[in-house]
């Protein structure tokens, strides 16, 4: 079969879209670019894409200035931390809810749906007085533990394993299993997908978090990518040859993963719907 | 399932509910209902909590820096949620099309949606510096001298607008791609047959059908709108003058800068109401479009 030719619509979606590309992808090849600058470089019409004399420079000067392996460590610690207690707590919940008839359980389900509708802002002054309380400012667990929750991922897997059908768990049943049991041994294992969709939103909103590790976190030590970012910005409001260089390190890792779980991402944040 | 006691049944439930439910009181629930109570109270974390009933609310609805930052939240819904909305949707269409590279295209348009606000905001704050930024130099190329952006109270709120724009709209095409996934083909096909022109398929089939994804965009982005902050702290702190502060940094400033706990818990039950309106007027809108398919 011949190769049907290009026709002058499918052109012209190309060239927008490609446009589009364009628009999309300059601004990271710009901030590339500036980061490997000089700073005479940086000021020069017509601008350069490709620096005449690239030095690494800046990227020196950013990890003298801040520990940017130590806000690394601290992020990658974090979301994956809270990621995994995350999936753990909103599985075991949402099978709960999905499985086990007991008393309360509507009511329960209902409190936990309207937390949803309540923005994050208006928890801020109470959570930050408890963790003030309860001395855990500039702690891990203060990072963690808030992102760890959630009625999101409860309602999600709750929906998973009410369209599960039932007849695996009850050959378990017989051979005289408990919820408990079932849940770890069969109800992990089948609810994959919707474990690893709610594992990739929960990483995404955790390592992208800002305001709450912005609040919390006073020490250099304990902040994360994006607070460190921010010190950075604070401290060369308009050296962008370190600015630039800064936000080249903070955006690599998870253009990284972005790159080779591109397919799994994308479905897992439009399922979610949410960002 | 008879087959676990009720005494089994509730251990169960103890072990898989528990550890949830502590957490969800403890970050949520608890933080919630405290949020409300002292918003009522002038409170600074240090000296005793004192009641002062609504007046709180009374400041925070006469307050000047409320005001503006409602009337910043409307300029950026105003210049951000059609601009992303047809962009998203346009991009969408364009991507349904069985095309080589589609999967390419919209994996670039979704990068910016995964990489955080703070790298975004540096980025775009260099792009838009008004002597030696990207934007403006482009701009010159085609003879037009560029604004003064996040430096200008008029053009401010702009540079803010296009900077969310560009990190959103992939998130927005993505959720039209699925939406479309669901029209089936026929339906077109058969416009097409009875002699519709691409434009006229769109309007009287693809559009309507699209109803409950663009009801469903519009939300999320609205209620998005109300909570920026992220975007604006790092690239203008708010200003100049105010001109793109929004209530979220309000809530910030009062609550971590002037230690005005109360007043702080105020203004994000405001906040919380307008949010509250959006999702209501979305159920509405959502049930008439329910009824109205049959």
């Amino acid at each position: 079969m011949a190769r049907p030719a290009l026709r002058p619509a499918d052109v012209a979606t190309y060239a927008v879209l490609a446009a589009g590309a364009l628009v999309m992808l300059l601004p990271f090849v710009w901030m590339v670019s500036t980061s490997f600058k000089t700073g005479e470089a940086t000021f020069v019409t017509p601008p350069q894409f490709i620096p005449a004399n690239p030095t690494t420079d800046n990227y020196a000067r950013v990890f003298s200035t801040v520990p940017m392996g130590q806000f690394f460590v601290n992020s990658l610690f974090v979301s994956v931390t809270s990621t995994a207690l995350m999936v753990l707590n909103c599985a075991m919940a949402g099978y709960a809810f999905a499985r086990i008839r007991f008393p309360g359980r509507e009511i329960l389900f209902y409190a936990y749906l309207a937390t949803l509708m309540i923005p994050q802002q208006v928890t801020l002054v109470p959570l930050f007085a408890l963790m003030t309380w309860l001395g855990w400012g500039n702690t891990y667990q203060a990072l963690i533990l808030p992102a760890s929750f959630g009625a999101f991922g409860t309602f999600l897997l709750r929906q998973f394993f009410l369209r599960l059908p039932r007849e695996v768990e009850e050959a378990a049943f017989i051979d005289g299993a408990g919820y408990v049991r079932i849940f770890f041994s069969i109800g992990l294992q089948l609810a994959r997908p919707a474990l690893a969709t709610l594992a990739v939103f929960a990483f995404m909103a955790s390592w992208n978090s800002f305001l709450w590790p912005l609040i919390i976190t006073s020490n250099q030590s304990m902040m994360t990518l994006p607070v460190g970012l921010s010190f950075l910005n604070g401290r060369y409001a308009t050296d962008w040859n370190v600015l630039m260089a800064g936000a080249v390190i903070g955006t690599l890792p998870i253009l990284a993963v972005y790159v080779f779980a591109q397919k799994y991402i994308i479905q897992g944040l439009a399922t979610t719907g949410l960002k | 399932m008879e087959a676990v006691s009720g005494r089994g049944r509730l251990i169960a439930v103890l072990v898989l509910v528990g550890p949830s439910l502590v957490g969800m009181t403890a970050f949520y629930i608890l933080p919630v209902l405290s949020s409300l109570v002292v918003s009522f109270a002038k409170w600074d974390l240090l000296s005793p909590i004192r009641w002062i009933g609504l007046a709180n609310y009374a400041n925070a609805l006469a307050d000047p820096a409320v005001q503006q930052a409602l009337g910043n939240t409307v300029t950026f819904i105003a210049g951000y949620l059609p601009t992303v909305v047809a962009l998203g949707l346009g991009l969408a269409l364009l991507l349904n099309r069985r095309l080589k590279g589609r999967t390419f295209f919209r994996a670039v348009y979704f990068v910016p949606v995964v990489t955080s606000w703070v790298a975004v905001s540096l980025i775009w704050k260099w792009l838009l510096n008004p002597q030696y930024g990207l934007v403006n130099y482009a701009l010159s190329l085609i003879g037009i001298q560029g604004p003064g952006w996040l430096f200008d109270p008029a053009w401010a709120m702009a540079g803010v607008v296009l900077t969310s724009v560009w990190k959103d709209v992939g998130f927005v095409t993505v959720i039209y791609l699925a939406g479309l996934q669901d029209i089936p083909e026929s339906l077109g096909e058969a416009a097409a047959l009875d002699g519709a022109t691409t434009w006229q398929k769109f309007r009287f089939v693809i559009f309507p059908m699209l109803a409950p994804t663009t009801i469903f965009v519009t939300t999320i982005s609205l209620i998005s709108s109300f909570q920026v902050f992220d975007q604006v702290f790092i690239m203008t702190g708010g200003g100049p003058v105010g001109a793109t502060t929004t209530m979220v940094q309000l809530i910030y400033r009062n609550a971590f800068s002037y230690s005005a706990m109360g007043y702080a818990s105020a203004i994000s039950w405001i906040l919380f109401a307008l949010i509250f309106t959006v999702t209501l007027v979305q159920n509405l809108l959502q049930k008439r479009l329910d009824r109205s398919d049959g």
